[in-house]
Parts: structure tokens; sequence; C-alpha cells
């Protein structure tokens, strides 16, 4: 039977939906249940990673501490893991992280941007623990570019690399296409992260497996920044009815999702106009609650904001650049009335 | 008029952009020496191509020259820290472009007057010198609990120094928004961004205030820092004007190089050179009136 590891992100990237306002308490909670449900490792912290907890990103319930302290005990056999952004996260994050029990750290960067990682993919290991390479914004860089940016991240360690769809906008062939071609050329398992903003992150998670993945992401009741990550109760399903051992019970799964998670969450995890947008116009999922706060604010509307930010070509953890574009874009929508209206007079 | 003799470590963009400055603005230093580790490279053949010595046994070739009274380092930051008790012992004076950190922070816009007796001095990181002016600018109207920096540059204008030392770049930067900013609390986080054409280099300051509602007095603050940091960055400007959201303040600066060697899009690089630049020529200042 073929196996698939699958990393839980519903206490990580989760996070996002609920603007980061779980307690320890929650991730304890929810952990222990991934944990008895059978789940391989169980990703948590700020939505933007260690260290993620700011103006820029939003403050988070608690400090990064204060939830590994809470979660590491009541875990079983799950493996702890956290995510770190190089220049956001650094070394010193790892090696807290490492004091908490952590097993995994995944080094997320940009798709073109692997060697900025490289620093704490060898600091990772020296403290013996896993390190995954995690290459975001997949879509933005051409299929060479992400198996160069790959083969880096093998070279400076990793024992996984990821290709990761952060705006929810790859379709299904593209998946294949950049995960056959990165399986290819590493001798690492490969790993896929999907969003869910315009419906495809199931059908891409399994388009990823297909061509090679042997992990993936997912988020109970499909949780995460922007319209959600692929949801774990149903890759589970899923898997199952293709006879992949992922090593869940459906069942226990399920139950966590709907008895721990649902009951938690701030709205549903829907695919939204805005949602929708950011599948659309390629940009960091991340930016959802961001763009509709800053519309609120500046009084235009958050698509407007997210269709510029697309063509702006912005990254992930540009959160700054949606007030910038924002004040801009009211500035010009008052210069157009004033306009409209000289000419009436 | 005596110059005072200075050589430069560190052939590559940066060592490469402040020779050409010292070359074309300083009226009180001059270069000597750049030396690198590896021969070949743009820098040292056009350090030659001006008449300048070159060396590639990095930096003993600068410990050699008694002559030299400054040192720029524009290698990385090991190697800095390696190099500080070398360059003391011989009785240089350092001015580090790196993240070491090992002397003074400076930042010519708010610290460089009664700062200038030490032996090390460390211009933070392109970011800090970018946005420590504007903490301070906020600062000086009302008191700044905590400054978040967030410096966004073109991935065409990191070079392997900055890729490397990523989390130098971080923390110096957030140690320097606290002890030159005058914040209590300080943040700052480093994005890099490959588009085509390449960005200006953007940062955004966050600042929590005592007193938002001094917004107007704010804003003037920082245009009168903006003014100051354009005497000697002209690129440098305000893109957004502060904007108050309850205790927050949020403003937002461009540095534009100016495209001299480097392409204009390197304002990251350009600020930290031109810093270098005015904090040489005070130190050798000093130097020269204490000959005199």
């Amino acid at each position: 039977m073929t196996k698939i590891r699958i990393i839980d992100a519903t206490l990580r990237d989760g996070m996002h939906a609920v603007s980061h306002q779980f307690s320890p308490e929650d991730m304890a909670t929810i952990a222990a249940a991934l944990d008895s449900a059978g789940v391989d490792t169980i990703e948590i912290g700020h939505g933007d990673g260690q260290g993620g907890s700011t103006f820029q990103y939003g403050f988070a319930k608690a400090s990064d501490e204060d939830y590994l302290k809470a979660v590491s005990p009541v875990l079983t056999k799950a493996k702890l893991d956290i995510l770190i952004l190089p220049g956001i996260g650094t070394e010193s994050d790892i090696e807290l992280g490492a004091k908490y029990g952590v097993k995994v750290v995944r080094i997320a960067t940009h798709a073109t941007e692997a060697d900025v990682g490289a620093q704490h993919i060898t600091f990772t290991r020296s403290l013996g623990m896993e390190a995954i390479g995690f290459l975001m914004m997949a879509h933005m860089a051409p299929v060479e570019k992400v198996v160069e940016q790959a083969k880096q991240f093998e070279s400076y360690g990793a024992d996984t690399v990821y290709v990761t769809d952060s705006a929810g906008t790859m379709l299904p062939w593209e998946v294949t296409e950049k995960i056959a071609a990165v399986k290819a050329a590493v001798t690492v398992p490969v790993g896929f992260h999907g969003h869910n903003n315009l419906g495809l992150a199931i059908g891409n998670t399994l388009a990823a497996v297909q061509a090679g993945a042997s992990c993936v992401d997912g988020c109970l009741c499909g949780l995460g920044a922007g319209s959600g990550n692929a949801q774990t109760e149903v890759l589970a399903a899923v898997f199952d009815r293709m006879n992949i051992d992922t090593g869940i019970d459906l069942y226990k799964v399920m139950d966590v999702a709907e008895e721990e998670v649902r009951p938690r969450m701030h709205q549903p995890q829907a695919i939204t106009k805005f949602g929708l947008s950011i599948g659309w116009a390629g940009v960091y999922g991340s930016f959802l609650l961001h763009a509709v706060r800053a519309g609120q604010q500046f009084g235009v509307d958050p698509r407007d904001i997210l269709v510029e930010l697309g063509r702006l070509k912005t990254v992930g953890g540009q959160e700054d650049l949606i007030i910038d574009v924002a004040s801009r874009l009211a500035a010009e929508k008052t210069q157009r009335r004033e306009k409209s209206r000289a000419a009436h007079t | 008029m005596r110059k005072i003799k200075a050589a430069i470590l560190g052939p590559g963009n940066i060592g490469t952009d402040l020779m050409l400055k010292i070359i074309k603005k300083a009226e009180n230093i001059e270069v000597v020496l750049l030396a690198g580790i590896v021969d070949g490279g743009r820098g040292l053949e056009l350090a030659r191509k001006m008449g300048i010595a070159t060396s590639i046994d990095g930096v003993e070739s600068i410990l050699a020259d008694d002559s030299i009274e400054i040192v720029f380092e524009a290698t990385g930051a090991k190697a800095h820290l390696a190099n500080a008790p070398r360059y003391r012992r011989s009785g240089k004076i350092a001015i580090d472009l790196t993240p070491a950190a090992v002397g003074t922070y400076l930042v010519p816009a708010v610290n460089l007057d009664g700062n200038l007796e030490g032996d090390n001095f460390n211009m933070v990181t392109c970011g800090g010198q970018a946005t420590i002016p504007m903490v301070m600018a906020v600062n000086r109207v009302t008191p700044v609990e905590y400054a978040e920096i967030v410096a966004t540059i073109s991935s065409q204008s990191a070079g392997p120094g900055t890729r490397a030392n990523i989390d130098e770049f971080t923390q110096t930067t957030a140690k320097a928004v606290v002890a030159v900013g005058g914040a209590k609390k300080g943040r700052a986080i480093i994005l890099l961004n490959p588009v085509e054409p390449p960005i200006m280099m953007r940062n955004t300051v966050y600042c929590r205030v005592q007193h938002p509602e001094k917004l107007e007095e704010i804003r003037e603050s920082v245009a009168r820092m903006a003014d100051h940091v354009r005497s000697y960055v002209p690129g440098y400007r305000v893109r957004l004007a502060p904007i108050a959201d309850g205790d927050k303040i949020t403003l937002m600066v461009e540095v534009e190089g100016e495209g001299a060697y480097l392409p204009k899009y390197s304002g990251n690089l350009d600020i930290i050179t031109a810093a270098a630049l005015a904090t040489g020529e005070k130190v050798a200042e000093r130097l020269l009136a204490k000959c005199s």
C-alpha cells in the first residue's frame, strides 16, 4: 500500500482565518485530537511562521513560546513542526523550537529565493531536526527555475522540498508539470501545499500525488489563508478511497474537525468574492483579511486592491503594500470624482 | 590639502560603489587601496583603471600599510568580527558596512555629532539607515513604545552577503531601532522581491506611540527629517506620509539609487555607502583637526 505523509497546518496556516487568535489552549486541544487521530506532523504558530506576530502581519493571541509550551506536552506520536520565513523568523526561533521538542522546521522562501534559507536549513539540521524547504508562490516562477531552487534546497541539506501554491491559483496540469519536474531532479521526497481560492485544493493535491509528491498539506475544515487549504479530513477520505495509507483514523479526524475546529472558526471557510479574486489574480493568500480591512479604511473595493497587488507582482510577506495601494486607489477615486464634479458644474 | 588615507576591504557591489562615491565626493578622505581575496571581478578592474592600488591579499594588505588610517569593511559580518580586533591593534579606525555590529551604530542623520570618539563605527544595515531617521522623527514628537520596520528590496540588489546574513540583518536593525531611533522596543523584517523591472527599495515604519493625536506634528517632523537624509542620500523620499490608526502610526519611505555605478533600483546599497561616506568624512575631519 502506498503511503502519503500528511502535514496538518490547521494551527499555523489556519491561524490566518482567525486573525491569529487561537489561544494556546485551543491549540493544545486541537493538537491532542489530531495526534490521537494519527496525523503524522502538526504545524503550529503564527500564520506567517515564528516571529510573525507583528503590525505587518497582525499580532497573535499569544507568543510563539506560549504556543510551543502548550502544544509540546500533549503530543504522543505526531511530530511537532514550525515554519520559518527567513527575513521574519531567525535561527533563535529555531533554537526556541528545539527547546520545546520541535521535530520538523519548514523553511519557506519565495520560489526564486531559496538561498536566503541556506543558513536556517543548515542550522535546523545541526540541531538534529528535520528541515523542509518550502518554495512559496510557485506559480510565479517557470518550471526550470522551480527545479533549480528545489535542487538548491536539497544541496543545503533539506530532507524534503515543497512546491507551494500560496495564491491558490495553479491549475492541476501546472501542478503536475512542476511536481514531476522537481521529483525527477531531486532525490529527497517532494511535497505540495495547495490553496482553495479556485476550488482546486483537493484536485491539485491529487495531481501532485500522481506526479510523485509523497508529502502533502491539509487543514481541518479547509481552514487557511485566502480561501483556505486542502481539507485534511477530505484528504484522509479521498486517499483511503485510493488505497493510500495516511495513518489517519477517518472518523476521528472528522470528529476533530467538527467538534474542535468548526466551533472556533470566525466565519465559514468559503470561496468568497475576495478569496476568489486572490486565486484569479495570483496574489498571496494571507493578503485577504488585510485587503478587506484596508478596503473599509480607505473606501475602495478590496478586489481592486488585490488585482493591483497581482499586477505589481507582489510576493508573500508584502502586506505593507496593501495600505500603499489602497491609499493610492482612494486618492485616484477622489480625483476622478472631483473631475466629474467639475465637468458637471 | 591633506586627505586621510583609506582602504576598502571587499570589492563587491558595496565596496565598489563606495570607492566611486569617495573619489567623486570626498573632501577629507582618499582611497588608496581596494582589497579583496579573489582576483577578477568588476570592482578590482575598475579600481585599476582609475589608478587605485588593488590587492588580493585581503585584510593583510591593509594591515601592512601604516599610512592607512581608515578601513571601510564591505565584506560580511563574520569577516568583520575577525578583522575588527586587528584593525584596533594596528591603530586603524574601522567603518563597518556589515551587520557585525562591533562598534557604535551610526546613522548620520540622527547621531553623527558627538559619537565620533571610538575606533569602530557600524553602519547598521541598509534598512536601518532608511528607517531609523523616521523612528527618531516620530519619537521626538511623541514617545515610541514599539517600532517595527519592514524593508523590501529587489532580489537583484541583494548580493550574497545580504543573503547569507539575513538573520544578522534583522537582529542588528532591530537593536539599532532602539539604540539610535529611540524606540523602547524594536523589530525588523526584510523581504526580497524578484519582479522585473526591479523595484525601488521600499521601507515601511510602524510606530506605537503615546500621542497619535499629534499627527500633524509627526508629519512635519518626518518631512523635516526626510530633507535632512536627502542631504546625503539624494534619492530618499517619503512615499506615504504618516497616517494614524488607533495608536499606530504608519509611514513609508522609498530610496532611489543615484545610478552612478549601480542601477537606480539599488537604493538599499546607495543609502549604506552614502552613510559610510558621511561618517568617514566626519571621522577624517576629526583626524585632520588633531594633526594641524
